[in-house]
């Protein structure tokens, strides 16, 4: 019962958060200072066959003949069939299509990316909150760890291991000479030229995890169920696990809050490291002044944050009982 | 005696902060790179974008960090490229942390109706990946400068400061000190400034370092995606330009590596130090024995 | 027989500006199937006191005296003993016992937790008799302490602080934030749990005498860090020696709807600051009989009526 009406009422804020992203996608090009429209329309008149392209998306998508409200309508109609538009850098495909492929790319890279990091960034940082010696030998990387803007880890990373001692490829997601395939040559191509972004996001999130849970333990050993406990004579190891268990639920929702940094944070390694992702193809679109690209990529990566945030609050909510009784109305 | 108490307590805060050793260290490294961004463009010779005639050097005597493909000296490019991020990472921190405090402030404060909209509104902007939205903004401006990068990363980047103030502000209003002013009639504006606003004032240092480091990691990555100023060098500015031009696969570390180094280096720095805030503020932080 | 033994016991916080003298010298024993109350302001150290013997711990430090439980020292003892003698041995009632239990484990989790190495059913079913001792619901083994009103909290805690049958039971503060009609309950309680054994002797630590009165075989009465006079019930309530104790009970309002005193009204001035407490007397600045020299001498333990009294009034 609960559980159904906290899950109802996250959903609808991400609804409302989606809708809101849309809306500044079709409102920035229209109502920022300078003519960003027009930049955009002069952009298409380099195109061939531009008179069709002018009739089948742009103006559907911005008549800009219209009223501003059916313009509005009408983007959200091509939205809802699917239809961002073409690109005009990789003329004729679909934005639609061209999105998509880069997107397995990106969960390839940020799903266990934030997973490994989670897991192991907690339990260095339940290490150090017991640990003093360990603390203050590992607190400091952390710090710098999470300090470091995820590019430049990723150069750090490019600089050690493809050129000073090279042994992972520099650039893109698999050899140019092999096609994608199940097989195993191909799957070590490929973990090779995965390996590198992989590690630039997992070791700047990492120092976050660590410090944050070090942080809650020593916060939950102080509180006074811990307390009580000690007085009961309970073993330290015993306190420790029930600190550990209330400082991991914190960390859950942080998870939801990391996801928008981890993208951000994909966006620059793929980048630095060519990685045929959303990160690298906004790059492509933004030095080709490809804006349908490039906004298409925007709801893509909206729409990837809002759902991975929905199943992490379902799963918090599956995990902390006090979810389950705040949401009834009755509060203990 | 009511005073001497006040006067006690805050004796005892400022001792702690002076003793932190958090506090401590991350000040001082601070202060290192604040003095290397004020003093440093007046110790070289070179401007930023200067040819120097030499090119792709490494660091010697006289590029104490090496010339770049241009012939560009890199010391003097990271000198003024911090410089102008650190301008950045002020102008984007104060603007966030003034949203972010206006608007968790009222909602806090006030409460109802004007809370619940309010956060709806925060809580959307939370989930929406802010670089990516700064992206998009920032490709549809043609002539970037610097203060426009710092307004739009301020405008975007305020909603956990305004979640967090909340809370905060929350709790202080049902503090016994401001519940007592209320019973005893003191307008709200006197509540405000006199008993809301100085119990804050650290919190609100806190957020602001947070938030400053926030600005520069912004920042630096609009630039090196290409979407900083369209004049000028920045830290980002140098990184981006360094991979364009496959910096590191050419040898010439000293032109990706010093950069970055800096800037993992100055938001150590302000974590470290607002850790030290917090551990001092928090006292539940502290760790015993 | 003797369970629990101070002597001169002095335990100081380490702070910032020097040492906060919270306990200062106390001495006193505590027999098997007694209710000894400890009665006290706020900044008395009645709460440092009681919390020092079951918990010792920085910043609290100890600078002389020494604890013993059934002729065992415990002052200097290793923390893994000193945690096989906690609970069975003694066992507490927390002031803060609204937040004393994890939220997110159910309470039968934390009883077999806190209770480990008994047998899981005998536990259970003893839990079970308990509650119903205590008027609660079995059904509150499978909740979380989330779900429990205060009250109910309040009662789970004191079945747990019991379970294991202690010696030695402190109740630290836990009438304070009730109402009287469910104060009355707490007290009906902790009585029940003594006379049929569970508990073989209490420790009842509140700024209220009047419960105390209620429930208590021997009161003793603090300030500022000393004890100032201690002896049966009934004498120091009915009759007070100590000019402190006289105060503290005149202040009472008469049989009245709710017996509660937070700040003296009848004494003027306030509790001295601990860190640097006045010479002599330490109630001296603000005792109306005060001497001479109470203001410079430290009183000596004096025999009045069979209590112990601190007070140079009854010391020629």
């Amino acid at each position: 019962m609960g559980l159904i009406r906290y899950i109802g009422k996250k959903a609808v804020i991400y609804l409302a958060t989606f809708f809101v992203a849309v809306t500044l996608n079709w409102a920035i090009p229209r109502f920022m200072p300078g003519n960003p429209i027009g930049i955009l329309l002069s952009r298409f008149a380099t195109l061939p066959e531009s008179a069709e392209v002018m009739y089948s998306y742009f103006t559907q998508a911005f008549g800009l003949d219209k009223p501003l409200y059916e313009q509005y309508i009408n983007f959200w109609r091509a939205l809802l069939n699917g239809d961002l538009g073409v690109s005009i850098y990789l003329y004729p495909q679909k934005v639609r299509d061209i999105v998509l492929e880069a997107l397995p790319y990106d969960i390839v890279l940020i799903v266990p990316a934030v997973i490994v990091s989670w897991i192991v960034g907690n339990w260095l940082g339940a290490l150090a909150s017991t640990n003093r010696r360990l603390d203050n030998i590992l607190m400091p990387i952390f710090y710098f760890l999470t300090a470091s803007p995820y590019f430049w880890m990723a150069i750090v990373l490019a600089w050690v291991f493809t050129v000073t001692i090279p042994i992972f490829p520099p650039s893109g997601a698999y050899s140019p000479g092999i096609s994608p395939s199940l097989s195993l040559s191909f799957i070590v191509d490929f973990l090779k030229h995965w390996i590198l972004p992989f590690l630039s996001l997992l070791l700047v999130m990492l120092g976050g995890w660590a410090i944050g849970m070090r942080n809650m333990i020593i916060y939950e050993l102080e509180s006074n169920y811990s307390r009580y406990m000690e007085a009961l004579g309970a073993p330290n190891r015993l306190i420790l696990r029930y600190a550990f268990r209330n400082a991991m639920l914190p960390q859950i929702t942080g998870l939801a809050l990391q996801i928008g940094l981890a993208v951000a944070g994909a966006i620059t390694t793929e980048i630095v490291f060519s990685y045929p992702g959303l990160g690298y193809l906004m790059l492509q679109a933004i030095q080709n002044q490809d804006y349908f690209l490039m906004q298409g990529a925007f709801l893509v990566i909206v729409i990837m944050v809002l759902i991975s945030n929905f199943v992490i609050d379902i799963v918090y909510a599956i995990v902390d009982p006090r979810v389950r009784y705040t949401y009834t109305g009755e509060t203990g | 005696m009511m005073l001497d108490r006040i006067m006690e307590r805050h004796r005892e805060t400022l001792i702690l902060l002076r003793r932190n050793r958090k506090i401590k260290a991350g000040a001082s490294i601070l202060a290192v790179i604040l003095a290397i961004a004020v003093i440093g463009p007046y110790t070289t010779e070179y401007g930023p974008l200067e040819y120097t005639g030499a090119i792709g050097e490494p660091p010697s005597s006289r590029h104490p960090l090496g010339t770049n493909t241009f012939g560009y000296d890199l010391y003097s490019q990271v000198v003024y490229g911090l410089r102008s991020s650190i301008l950045i990472g002020l102008l984007g921190g104060i603007l966030a942390t003034a949203i972010g405090v206006l608007i968790g402030f009222i909602s806090g404060y006030f409460g109802g109706i004007i809370d619940e909209l309010l956060m709806m509104l925060t809580n959307i902007f939370l989930v929406i990946p802010t670089l990516a939205l700064l992206i998009i903004i920032a490709a549809y401006i043609e002539h970037r400068g610097i203060l426009i990068e710092s307004v739009i990363i301020g405008l975007t980047s305020w909603p956990w400061t305004a979640r967090a103030v909340r809370a905060n502000t929350l709790s202080l209003r049902n503090r016994e000190f401001v519940y007592l002013a209320r019973m005893s009639g003191m307008p709200t504006r006197s509540i405000i400034l006199r008993e809301i606003a100085p119990n804050m004032l650290s919190y609100i240092i806190m957020v602001f370092i947070l938030q400053f480091g926030g600005a520069i990691l912004y920042a630096v990555s609009l630039d090196f995606i290409g979407l900083g100023p369209t004049k000028g060098i920045s830290l980002g500015v140098i990184l981006q330009q360094a991979v364009l031009w496959n910096a590191v696969q050419l040898g010439m570390w000293w032109w990706a590596i010093p950069p970055g180094l800096l800037i993992a280096l100055l938001l150590t720095s302000l974590y470290v130090i607002n850790t030290g805030l917090d551990e001092v503020l928090n006292p539940r932080l502290r760790r015993q024995g | 027989m003797e369970l629990l033994r101070v002597e001169d016991l002095h335990v100081y916080y380490l702070t910032l500006r020097g040492y906060v003298r919270a306990v200062d010298g106390v001495t006193f024993t505590l027999t098997k199937g007694e209710v000894l109350g400890i009665a006290g302001e706020s900044g008395s150290g009645k709460s440092t006191l009681v919390n020092y013997i079951i918990l010792p711990k920085p910043p609290m430090v100890r600078v002389k005296g020494r604890i013993y439980y059934k002729g065992l020292e415990l002052t200097g003892l290793a923390r893994e003993e000193l945690g096989k003698i906690r609970y069975k041995g003694i066992s507490i009632i927390p002031q803060y016992a609204m937040d004393s239990l994890s939220p997110t484990k159910k309470v039968k989790r934390i009883i077999l937790d806190l209770a480990r190495g008994r047998s899981r059913e005998d536990l259970i079913e003893k839990a079970r008799e308990r509650l119903k001792l205590v008027n609660l619901s079995e059904r509150v083994l499978d909740m979380y302490p989330i779900e429990l009103s205060g009250g109910m909290k309040q009662r789970v805690v004191m079945v747990i602080s019991t379970l294991l049958d202690p010696d030695v039971l402190i109740a630290d503060e836990i009438t304070s934030a009730l109402d009287v009609t469910t104060q009355r309950a707490v007290l009906e309680m902790i009585r029940d749990f003594k006379e049929t054994g569970i508990i073989k002797s209490v420790i009842f630590v509140t700024h209220d005498i009047a419960a105390l009165y209620q429930i208590a075989d021997r009161i003793m009465v603090m300030y500022a860090g000393k004890l100032v006079e201690i002896g049966d019930a009934d004498g120091v309530v009915g009759n007070p020696k100590h000019p402190y104790t006289r105060a503290l009970i005149e202040s009472l309002p008469r049989i009245g709807v709710r017996y509660k005193v937070k700040r003296l009204k009848g004494i003027p001035g306030s509790p001295p600051s601990l860190l640097n407490p006045p010479r002599g007397c330490r109630f001296s600045p603000r005792c109306s009989e005060a001497l001479e020299k109470c203001r410079f001498e430290e009183p000596p333990e004096t025999l009045v009526d069979g209590r112990r009294v601190y007070c140079w009034l009854y010391s020629r």
